[in-house]
Protein backbone atom coordinates (compact mmCIF):
# COMPACT_ATOMS: atom_id res chain seq x y z
CA UNK A 1 0.00 0.00 0.00
CA UNK A 2 0.77 3.80 -0.56
CA UNK A 3 2.24 5.72 2.47
CA UNK A 4 -0.40 9.07 2.81
CA UNK A 5 3.55 10.61 2.58
CA UNK A 6 4.01 9.17 -0.93
CA UNK A 7 0.37 10.15 -2.07
CA UNK A 8 1.45 13.65 -1.19
CA UNK A 9 5.00 14.08 -2.51
CA UNK A 10 3.84 12.15 -5.72
CA UNK A 11 0.95 14.70 -6.55
CA UNK A 12 3.15 17.33 -5.99
CA UNK A 13 6.11 16.14 -8.21
CA UNK A 14 2.95 15.50 -10.49
CA UNK A 15 1.25 19.10 -10.71
CA UNK A 16 4.74 20.91 -10.77
CA UNK A 17 5.75 18.95 -13.72
CA UNK A 18 3.03 19.37 -15.66
CA UNK A 19 2.66 23.16 -14.88
CA UNK A 20 6.11 23.37 -15.85
CA UNK A 21 5.86 21.75 -18.95
CA UNK A 22 2.76 23.81 -20.07
CA UNK A 23 4.51 26.92 -18.64
CA UNK A 24 7.02 26.43 -21.17
CA UNK A 25 5.01 25.44 -23.83
CA UNK A 26 2.70 29.04 -23.47
CA UNK A 27 6.01 30.98 -23.49
CA UNK A 28 7.62 29.34 -26.69
CA UNK A 29 4.27 29.67 -28.44
CA UNK A 30 3.40 33.14 -27.34
CA UNK A 31 4.95 35.04 -29.90
CA UNK A 32 3.00 33.00 -33.00
CA UNK A 33 -0.30 33.90 -31.52
CA UNK A 34 -0.24 37.73 -30.33
CA UNK A 35 0.91 36.85 -34.10
CA UNK A 36 -1.78 35.46 -35.37
CA UNK A 37 -4.64 37.13 -33.40
CA UNK A 38 -2.98 40.96 -34.68
CA UNK A 39 -2.61 39.29 -38.10
CA UNK A 40 -6.77 38.23 -37.83
CA UNK A 41 -7.64 41.89 -36.42
CA UNK A 42 -6.08 43.16 -39.79
CA UNK A 43 -7.71 40.74 -41.95
CA UNK A 44 -10.91 42.15 -40.37
CA UNK A 45 -10.09 45.66 -40.87
CA UNK A 46 -9.22 45.36 -44.22
CA UNK A 47 -12.48 43.11 -45.11
CA UNK A 48 -14.30 45.63 -44.03
CA UNK A 49 -12.48 48.00 -46.18
CA UNK A 50 -13.31 45.57 -48.95
CA UNK A 51 -9.87 45.13 -50.20
CA UNK A 52 -9.43 42.30 -52.25
CA UNK A 53 -6.84 39.05 -52.13
CA UNK A 54 -6.21 39.41 -48.23
CA UNK A 55 -5.22 36.43 -46.68
CA UNK A 56 -3.17 35.53 -43.21
CA UNK A 57 -0.19 35.28 -45.09
CA UNK A 58 0.00 38.80 -46.78
CA UNK A 59 -2.38 40.75 -43.87
CA UNK A 60 0.57 42.72 -42.76
CA UNK A 61 2.24 44.39 -46.22
CA UNK A 62 -1.70 44.42 -47.29
CA UNK A 63 -2.47 46.76 -43.68
CA UNK A 64 0.61 48.43 -44.41
CA UNK A 65 -0.38 49.33 -47.57
CA UNK A 66 -4.06 50.36 -47.26
CA UNK A 67 -3.89 52.24 -43.89
CA UNK A 68 -3.21 55.44 -43.61
CA UNK A 69 -3.67 56.83 -40.15
CA UNK A 70 -4.50 54.65 -37.46
CA UNK A 71 -6.48 57.22 -34.52
CA UNK A 72 -7.39 57.07 -31.14
CA UNK A 73 -10.53 58.82 -30.07
CA UNK A 74 -12.08 60.37 -27.38
CA UNK A 75 -15.52 60.56 -25.38
CA UNK A 76 -15.94 63.93 -27.64
CA UNK A 77 -15.12 63.04 -30.94
CA UNK A 78 -11.44 64.43 -30.64
CA UNK A 79 -8.06 62.68 -31.67
CA UNK A 80 -5.83 61.99 -29.63
CA UNK A 81 -2.81 60.16 -30.86
CA UNK A 82 -2.71 59.97 -34.31
CA UNK A 83 -0.14 56.82 -36.07
CA UNK A 84 0.71 56.96 -39.60
CA UNK A 85 4.39 55.48 -39.45
CA UNK A 86 5.44 51.83 -40.73
CA UNK A 87 4.89 49.38 -37.78
CA UNK A 88 1.61 49.49 -37.92
CA UNK A 89 0.86 46.88 -35.42
CA UNK A 90 2.86 49.36 -32.76
CA UNK A 91 0.14 51.83 -32.79
CA UNK A 92 -2.10 52.69 -29.31
CA UNK A 93 -4.95 52.23 -31.81
CA UNK A 94 -4.49 48.97 -32.83
CA UNK A 95 -3.61 47.82 -29.27
CA UNK A 96 -6.80 48.99 -27.35
CA UNK A 97 -9.10 46.63 -26.45
CA UNK A 98 -12.73 47.52 -27.41
CA UNK A 99 -13.71 45.07 -24.55
CA UNK A 100 -12.09 46.99 -22.13
CA UNK A 101 -13.31 50.14 -23.37
CA UNK A 102 -16.82 49.80 -24.21
CA UNK A 103 -17.14 48.33 -20.54
CA UNK A 104 -15.32 51.87 -19.00
CA UNK A 105 -18.21 53.29 -21.74
CA UNK A 106 -20.93 51.26 -19.73
CA UNK A 107 -19.42 52.79 -16.51
CA UNK A 108 -19.26 56.01 -17.06
CA UNK A 109 -15.55 55.85 -16.76
CA UNK A 110 -13.43 57.24 -18.89
CA UNK A 111 -12.63 55.40 -22.66
CA UNK A 112 -10.63 55.65 -25.62
CA UNK A 113 -11.69 54.19 -29.21
CA UNK A 114 -9.68 53.34 -32.46
CA UNK A 115 -10.61 54.66 -35.78
CA UNK A 116 -8.33 53.25 -39.01
CA UNK A 117 -8.29 55.57 -42.02
CA UNK A 118 -7.44 53.61 -45.28
CA UNK A 119 -7.00 55.24 -48.69
CA UNK A 120 -8.06 52.48 -51.53
CA UNK A 121 -7.99 53.97 -55.08
CA UNK A 122 -7.87 57.32 -53.97
CA UNK A 123 -10.95 57.44 -51.73
CA UNK A 124 -10.63 57.59 -48.03
CA UNK A 125 -12.17 55.34 -46.05
CA UNK A 126 -13.03 55.42 -42.38
CA UNK A 127 -13.28 52.02 -40.19
CA UNK A 128 -15.02 51.66 -37.02
CA UNK A 129 -14.54 48.56 -34.70
CA UNK A 130 -17.46 47.53 -32.96
CA UNK A 131 -18.23 45.22 -29.74
CA UNK A 132 -21.55 43.42 -28.52
CA UNK A 133 -23.37 40.73 -27.79
CA UNK A 134 -24.97 37.81 -30.03
CA UNK A 135 -27.50 35.00 -28.36
CA UNK A 136 -24.37 32.96 -26.83
CA UNK A 137 -21.70 35.15 -26.80
CA UNK A 138 -19.50 38.06 -27.81
CA UNK A 139 -20.17 39.60 -31.24
CA UNK A 140 -17.79 42.24 -32.78
CA UNK A 141 -16.99 43.64 -36.19
CA UNK A 142 -15.93 46.16 -38.67
CA UNK A 143 -17.87 48.93 -40.09
CA UNK A 144 -16.28 50.90 -43.48
CA UNK A 145 -17.72 54.34 -44.08
CA UNK A 146 -16.90 56.50 -47.13
CA UNK A 147 -14.85 59.93 -46.78
CA UNK A 148 -18.73 61.20 -46.56
CA UNK A 149 -19.10 59.36 -43.02
CA UNK A 150 -22.90 58.05 -44.10
CA UNK A 151 -21.92 55.63 -46.82
CA UNK A 152 -20.84 52.09 -45.78
CA UNK A 153 -18.31 50.34 -48.09
CA UNK A 154 -18.41 46.99 -46.19
CA UNK A 155 -19.02 45.35 -42.77
CA UNK A 156 -17.35 42.55 -41.08
CA UNK A 157 -18.49 40.18 -38.86
CA UNK A 158 -17.28 37.89 -36.13
CA UNK A 159 -18.68 35.77 -33.06
CA UNK A 160 -17.44 33.84 -29.93
CA UNK A 161 -20.03 31.00 -30.73
CA UNK A 162 -23.48 32.08 -32.29
CA UNK A 163 -24.54 29.14 -34.04
CA UNK A 164 -23.42 27.83 -36.83
CA UNK A 165 -25.54 28.03 -39.71
CA UNK A 166 -28.10 30.33 -38.02
CA UNK A 167 -26.58 33.51 -36.01
CA UNK A 168 -22.86 32.38 -37.09
CA UNK A 169 -24.25 33.39 -40.94
CA UNK A 170 -23.79 37.01 -39.97
CA UNK A 171 -20.13 36.48 -40.71
CA UNK A 172 -21.29 34.98 -44.74
CA UNK A 173 -20.99 37.13 -47.59
CA UNK A 174 -24.82 37.19 -47.95
CA UNK A 175 -25.52 38.97 -44.77
CA UNK A 176 -22.61 40.90 -45.26
CA UNK A 177 -23.30 42.25 -48.53
CA UNK A 178 -26.15 43.75 -47.85
CA UNK A 179 -24.75 46.82 -45.83
CA UNK A 180 -23.05 47.71 -48.85
CA UNK A 181 -24.23 51.00 -50.06
CA UNK A 182 -26.46 51.23 -46.94
CA UNK A 183 -26.13 54.78 -45.70
CA UNK A 184 -26.38 55.28 -41.24
CA UNK A 185 -27.84 59.46 -41.86
CA UNK A 186 -31.03 60.23 -43.06
CA UNK A 187 -32.06 63.08 -45.41
CA UNK A 188 -32.90 65.80 -42.50
CA UNK A 189 -28.88 64.54 -41.24
CA UNK A 190 -30.28 62.61 -38.11
CA UNK A 191 -28.46 59.40 -37.47
CA UNK A 192 -30.30 56.78 -38.04
CA UNK A 193 -27.53 54.05 -37.72
CA UNK A 194 -28.24 50.52 -39.42
CA UNK A 195 -31.37 48.55 -38.87
CA UNK A 196 -31.38 44.57 -38.85
CA UNK A 197 -35.36 44.07 -40.12
CA UNK A 198 -36.88 41.03 -39.26
CA UNK A 199 -39.47 39.42 -41.90
CA UNK A 200 -37.12 41.70 -44.56
CA UNK A 201 -36.76 44.97 -45.45
CA UNK A 202 -40.04 45.16 -47.81
CA UNK A 203 -41.77 46.18 -44.00
CA UNK A 204 -39.84 49.46 -43.57
CA UNK A 205 -41.37 52.81 -45.99
CA UNK A 206 -39.90 52.75 -49.31
CA UNK A 207 -37.64 55.76 -48.07
CA UNK A 208 -36.40 53.99 -45.24
CA UNK A 209 -35.03 50.72 -47.12
CA UNK A 210 -31.69 52.30 -47.59
CA UNK A 211 -31.11 52.21 -43.63
CA UNK A 212 -32.25 48.92 -43.06
CA UNK A 213 -31.10 44.82 -43.86
CA UNK A 214 -32.93 41.81 -44.04
CA UNK A 215 -32.45 39.63 -40.75
CA UNK A 216 -31.33 36.34 -40.91
CA UNK A 217 -34.34 33.96 -40.64
CA UNK A 218 -33.63 31.40 -37.58
CA UNK A 219 -31.31 33.46 -35.98
CA UNK A 220 -33.63 36.80 -34.15
CA UNK A 221 -31.58 37.11 -31.13
CA UNK A 222 -27.98 37.32 -33.21
CA UNK A 223 -30.07 39.81 -35.66
CA UNK A 224 -30.95 41.80 -32.88
CA UNK A 225 -27.48 41.66 -31.36
CA UNK A 226 -26.24 42.80 -34.74
CA UNK A 227 -28.57 45.64 -34.80
CA UNK A 228 -27.78 46.98 -31.26
CA UNK A 229 -24.24 46.36 -31.93
CA UNK A 230 -24.20 49.10 -34.64
CA UNK A 231 -26.50 51.08 -32.98
CA UNK A 232 -24.75 51.60 -29.90
CA UNK A 233 -21.43 51.48 -30.92
CA UNK A 234 -21.94 53.88 -33.91
CA UNK A 235 -23.63 55.90 -31.45
CA UNK A 236 -20.30 56.13 -29.33
CA UNK A 237 -18.56 57.56 -32.80
CA UNK A 238 -21.10 59.75 -33.35
CA UNK A 239 -19.20 62.80 -31.75
CA UNK A 240 -16.24 62.05 -34.04
CA UNK A 241 -18.50 61.30 -37.27
CA UNK A 242 -20.43 64.56 -36.94
CA UNK A 243 -17.11 66.39 -36.50
CA UNK A 244 -15.63 65.44 -39.78
CA UNK A 245 -18.78 65.11 -41.89
CA UNK B 1 9.58 -1.10 -18.20
CA UNK B 2 9.67 -4.94 -19.39
CA UNK B 3 11.35 -4.38 -22.64
CA UNK B 4 12.47 -7.98 -22.99
CA UNK B 5 9.20 -8.89 -23.20
CA UNK B 6 8.14 -6.01 -25.64
CA UNK B 7 10.93 -7.20 -28.03
CA UNK B 8 9.80 -10.90 -27.92
CA UNK B 9 6.52 -9.58 -29.23
CA UNK B 10 6.18 -7.63 -32.36
CA UNK B 11 5.05 -4.02 -32.75
CA UNK B 12 2.61 -4.67 -35.00
CA UNK B 13 1.47 -8.15 -33.77
CA UNK B 14 -1.58 -9.84 -34.68
CA UNK B 15 -3.16 -8.84 -31.24
CA UNK B 16 -1.70 -5.02 -31.60
CA UNK B 17 -3.25 -4.23 -35.09
CA UNK B 18 -6.48 -5.45 -33.29
CA UNK B 19 -6.21 -2.65 -31.01
CA UNK B 20 -5.94 -0.14 -33.66
CA UNK B 21 -8.94 -1.29 -35.81
CA UNK B 22 -11.06 -2.79 -32.92
CA UNK B 23 -12.37 0.49 -31.90
CA UNK B 24 -13.40 1.72 -35.81
CA UNK B 25 -16.02 -0.89 -35.95
CA UNK B 26 -16.87 -3.35 -33.33
CA UNK B 27 -16.00 -1.91 -30.24
CA UNK B 28 -16.46 1.68 -31.71
CA UNK B 29 -16.08 4.14 -28.62
CA UNK B 30 -19.66 5.89 -29.93
CA UNK B 31 -21.57 3.85 -31.58
CA UNK B 32 -21.08 0.38 -29.34
CA UNK B 33 -19.82 1.98 -26.55
CA UNK B 34 -21.65 5.32 -26.89
CA UNK B 35 -18.84 7.80 -24.99
CA UNK B 36 -18.06 11.09 -25.96
CA UNK B 37 -21.46 11.67 -27.47
CA UNK B 38 -22.05 15.21 -26.84
CA UNK B 39 -18.94 16.66 -28.89
CA UNK B 40 -19.98 14.24 -31.87
CA UNK B 41 -22.97 16.75 -31.92
CA UNK B 42 -20.95 19.97 -30.80
CA UNK B 43 -18.79 20.07 -33.87
CA UNK B 44 -20.27 18.07 -36.87
CA UNK B 45 -22.11 20.93 -38.39
CA UNK B 46 -19.06 21.46 -41.07
CA UNK B 47 -16.21 19.05 -41.42
CA UNK B 48 -13.44 20.89 -41.35
CA UNK B 49 -13.54 21.52 -37.73
CA UNK B 50 -14.91 17.40 -37.30
CA UNK B 51 -11.78 16.73 -38.95
CA UNK B 52 -9.35 19.03 -36.68
CA UNK B 53 -11.09 18.18 -33.69
CA UNK B 54 -11.02 14.22 -34.71
CA UNK B 55 -6.94 14.55 -34.59
CA UNK B 56 -7.18 16.54 -31.74
CA UNK B 57 -9.07 13.86 -29.66
CA UNK B 58 -6.68 10.82 -31.41
CA UNK B 59 -3.45 12.80 -30.11
CA UNK B 60 -4.96 12.81 -26.54
CA UNK B 61 -6.32 9.23 -26.50
CA UNK B 62 -2.94 8.50 -27.38
CA UNK B 63 -0.63 10.20 -25.75
CA UNK B 64 -2.44 10.32 -22.38
CA UNK B 65 -2.55 6.16 -22.47
CA UNK B 66 0.78 6.40 -23.40
CA UNK B 67 1.61 8.31 -19.90
CA UNK B 68 -0.60 6.77 -18.01
CA UNK B 69 0.53 3.66 -18.82
CA UNK B 70 4.26 4.51 -18.06
CA UNK B 71 3.18 5.91 -14.81
CA UNK B 72 0.87 2.76 -13.72
CA UNK B 73 2.86 1.13 -11.79
CA UNK B 74 3.76 4.32 -9.39
CA UNK B 75 0.26 6.14 -9.92
CA UNK B 76 -1.22 5.65 -5.97
CA UNK B 77 -4.88 4.29 -6.45
CA UNK B 78 -6.36 6.69 -4.08
CA UNK B 79 -6.10 9.87 -6.63
CA UNK B 80 -5.19 7.44 -9.93
CA UNK B 81 -8.12 9.77 -11.40
CA UNK B 82 -6.86 12.99 -10.15
CA UNK B 83 -3.72 12.11 -11.59
CA UNK B 84 -5.45 10.74 -15.19
CA UNK B 85 -7.28 14.48 -15.01
CA UNK B 86 -3.58 16.41 -14.93
CA UNK B 87 -2.23 14.48 -17.68
CA UNK B 88 -5.28 14.52 -20.14
CA UNK B 89 -5.81 17.92 -18.92
CA UNK B 90 -2.34 19.29 -19.39
CA UNK B 91 -2.09 17.04 -22.85
CA UNK B 92 -5.32 19.48 -24.02
CA UNK B 93 -4.32 22.74 -22.76
CA UNK B 94 -0.60 21.88 -25.00
CA UNK B 95 -3.53 20.83 -27.97
CA UNK B 96 -5.18 24.21 -27.54
CA UNK B 97 -2.23 26.44 -27.64
CA UNK B 98 -0.85 24.38 -30.49
CA UNK B 99 -3.76 25.21 -32.54
CA UNK B 100 -4.05 28.63 -31.62
CA UNK B 101 -0.62 28.98 -32.86
CA UNK B 102 -0.39 27.39 -35.88
CA UNK B 103 -4.17 26.84 -37.00
CA UNK B 104 -5.46 29.78 -35.67
CA UNK B 105 -8.63 29.87 -38.42
CA UNK B 106 -9.36 26.37 -36.99
CA UNK B 107 -8.84 27.23 -33.33
CA UNK B 108 -11.63 30.15 -33.50
CA UNK B 109 -14.16 27.97 -35.30
CA UNK B 110 -13.61 24.96 -32.34
CA UNK B 111 -13.96 27.36 -29.22
CA UNK B 112 -14.88 25.73 -26.64
CA UNK B 113 -14.66 22.62 -27.64
CA UNK B 114 -11.17 21.62 -27.79
CA UNK B 115 -11.20 22.71 -23.90
CA UNK B 116 -13.95 20.21 -23.56
CA UNK B 117 -11.86 17.15 -24.76
CA UNK B 118 -10.88 17.16 -21.31
CA UNK B 119 -14.03 15.98 -20.53
CA UNK B 120 -14.19 13.60 -23.09
CA UNK B 121 -15.74 10.19 -21.64
CA UNK B 122 -13.65 7.97 -24.19
CA UNK B 123 -10.31 9.26 -22.77
CA UNK B 124 -11.15 8.99 -18.91
CA UNK B 125 -12.67 5.80 -19.69
CA UNK B 126 -9.60 4.19 -22.11
CA UNK B 127 -6.99 5.64 -19.21
CA UNK B 128 -9.71 3.25 -16.68
CA UNK B 129 -9.82 0.44 -18.83
CA UNK B 130 -6.91 -0.03 -20.47
CA UNK B 131 -3.83 2.10 -19.81
CA UNK B 132 -3.87 1.15 -15.89
CA UNK B 133 -3.52 -2.25 -16.07
CA UNK B 134 -1.28 -2.88 -19.84
CA UNK B 135 2.08 -2.12 -21.66
CA UNK B 136 2.38 1.30 -22.86
CA UNK B 137 2.80 0.17 -26.68
CA UNK B 138 -0.50 -1.49 -26.62
CA UNK B 139 -2.11 1.19 -24.62
CA UNK B 140 -1.10 4.24 -27.28
CA UNK B 141 -2.22 2.08 -29.99
CA UNK B 142 -5.38 1.46 -27.94
CA UNK B 143 -5.87 4.96 -27.65
CA UNK B 144 -4.79 5.87 -30.95
CA UNK B 145 -7.65 3.01 -32.17
CA UNK B 146 -10.25 4.96 -30.50
CA UNK B 147 -9.21 8.09 -31.65
CA UNK B 148 -9.51 6.84 -34.94
CA UNK B 149 -13.20 5.28 -34.26
CA UNK B 150 -13.69 8.53 -32.92
CA UNK B 151 -12.73 10.48 -35.65
CA UNK B 152 -14.41 8.59 -38.65
CA UNK B 153 -18.29 8.53 -36.44
CA UNK B 154 -17.22 12.16 -36.38
CA UNK B 155 -16.86 12.78 -40.21
CA UNK B 156 -19.50 10.53 -41.27
CA UNK B 157 -21.67 12.49 -39.11
CA UNK B 158 -20.28 15.83 -40.90
CA UNK B 159 -20.21 14.78 -44.29
CA UNK B 160 -24.09 14.31 -44.16
CA UNK B 161 -24.54 17.22 -41.93
CA UNK B 162 -22.37 19.72 -43.94
CA UNK B 163 -23.62 18.30 -47.65
CA UNK B 164 -27.63 18.50 -46.68
CA UNK B 165 -27.07 21.40 -44.23
CA UNK B 166 -25.22 23.83 -46.53
CA UNK B 167 -24.44 21.74 -49.81
CA UNK B 168 -20.64 21.92 -49.05
CA UNK B 169 -18.13 19.59 -48.66
CA UNK B 170 -15.28 20.67 -46.45
CA UNK B 171 -16.23 24.53 -47.44
CA UNK B 172 -16.58 23.73 -51.47
CA UNK B 173 -19.58 24.11 -53.13
CA UNK B 174 -20.83 20.49 -54.38
CA UNK B 175 -25.11 20.98 -54.97
CA UNK B 176 -25.14 22.50 -58.12
CA UNK B 177 -26.11 25.68 -58.49
CA UNK B 178 -28.81 24.51 -61.15
CA UNK B 179 -30.67 22.59 -58.43
CA UNK B 180 -31.20 25.29 -56.17
CA UNK B 181 -32.97 27.30 -59.18
CA UNK B 182 -34.99 24.09 -59.26
CA UNK B 183 -36.07 24.56 -56.36
CA UNK B 184 -33.83 22.57 -54.08
CA UNK B 185 -33.11 24.42 -50.70
CA UNK B 186 -30.44 23.43 -48.05
CA UNK B 187 -31.68 21.98 -44.83
CA UNK B 188 -31.44 24.31 -42.00
CA UNK B 189 -32.55 21.16 -39.34
CA UNK B 190 -29.14 19.63 -40.11
CA UNK B 191 -27.36 22.47 -38.83
CA UNK B 192 -28.67 21.96 -35.80
CA UNK B 193 -27.89 19.41 -32.80
CA UNK B 194 -30.60 16.78 -32.88
CA UNK B 195 -30.19 15.56 -36.52
CA UNK B 196 -26.38 14.94 -35.50
CA UNK B 197 -28.31 12.30 -32.50
CA UNK B 198 -30.71 10.94 -35.45
CA UNK B 199 -27.50 10.60 -38.35
CA UNK B 200 -25.46 8.90 -35.25
CA UNK B 201 -28.60 6.88 -34.77
CA UNK B 202 -29.03 6.16 -38.34
CA UNK B 203 -24.71 5.23 -38.22
CA UNK B 204 -25.48 2.64 -35.59
CA UNK B 205 -28.74 0.76 -37.11
CA UNK B 206 -26.72 0.57 -40.15
CA UNK B 207 -23.75 -1.14 -38.44
CA UNK B 208 -26.03 -3.07 -36.44
CA UNK B 209 -27.70 -4.51 -38.79
CA UNK B 210 -24.56 -5.46 -40.96
CA UNK B 211 -23.05 -7.08 -37.10
CA UNK B 212 -25.31 -8.82 -35.48
CA UNK B 213 -23.41 -9.74 -32.81
CA UNK B 214 -23.54 -6.32 -31.30
CA UNK B 215 -27.41 -6.57 -30.87
CA UNK B 216 -28.16 -6.88 -27.35
CA UNK B 217 -30.11 -10.21 -25.99
CA UNK B 218 -33.55 -9.18 -26.07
Amino acid sequence: MYSNGYIFRYAAILVVLAAAFLSLASVLLKPFQERNKAIDKMEGILSAARVEGVNANNAIPYFDKYIVDEQVVNAKGEVVNSYTQNQKDKAQAFNLDMKVELYNKAHNKPFQLPVYIAEKEGQKIYIFPMRGTGLWGAIWGNIALSSDLNTVIGVYFGDASETPGLGGEIKSDKFKDQFIGKKIFDNEGKFTSIEVVKGGIQKLPAGDRIHGVDALSGATLTSNGVNDMLKNVLGIYLPYIEKNR
Amino acid sequence: MSTEKMEKEPLFSAKNIKLLTGPVNMNNPITVQVLGICSALAVTAKMKPALVMALAVMIVTGFSNLVISLLRNGIPPRIRIIVQLVVVAALVILVDQILKAFVYDVSKQLSVFVGLIITNCIIMGRLEAFAMGNKPWPSFLDGIGNGLGYGLILLIVAFFRELFGSGTILGYEVVPQSLYHAGYENNGMMILPPMALITVGVIIWVQRYYNRELLEDK
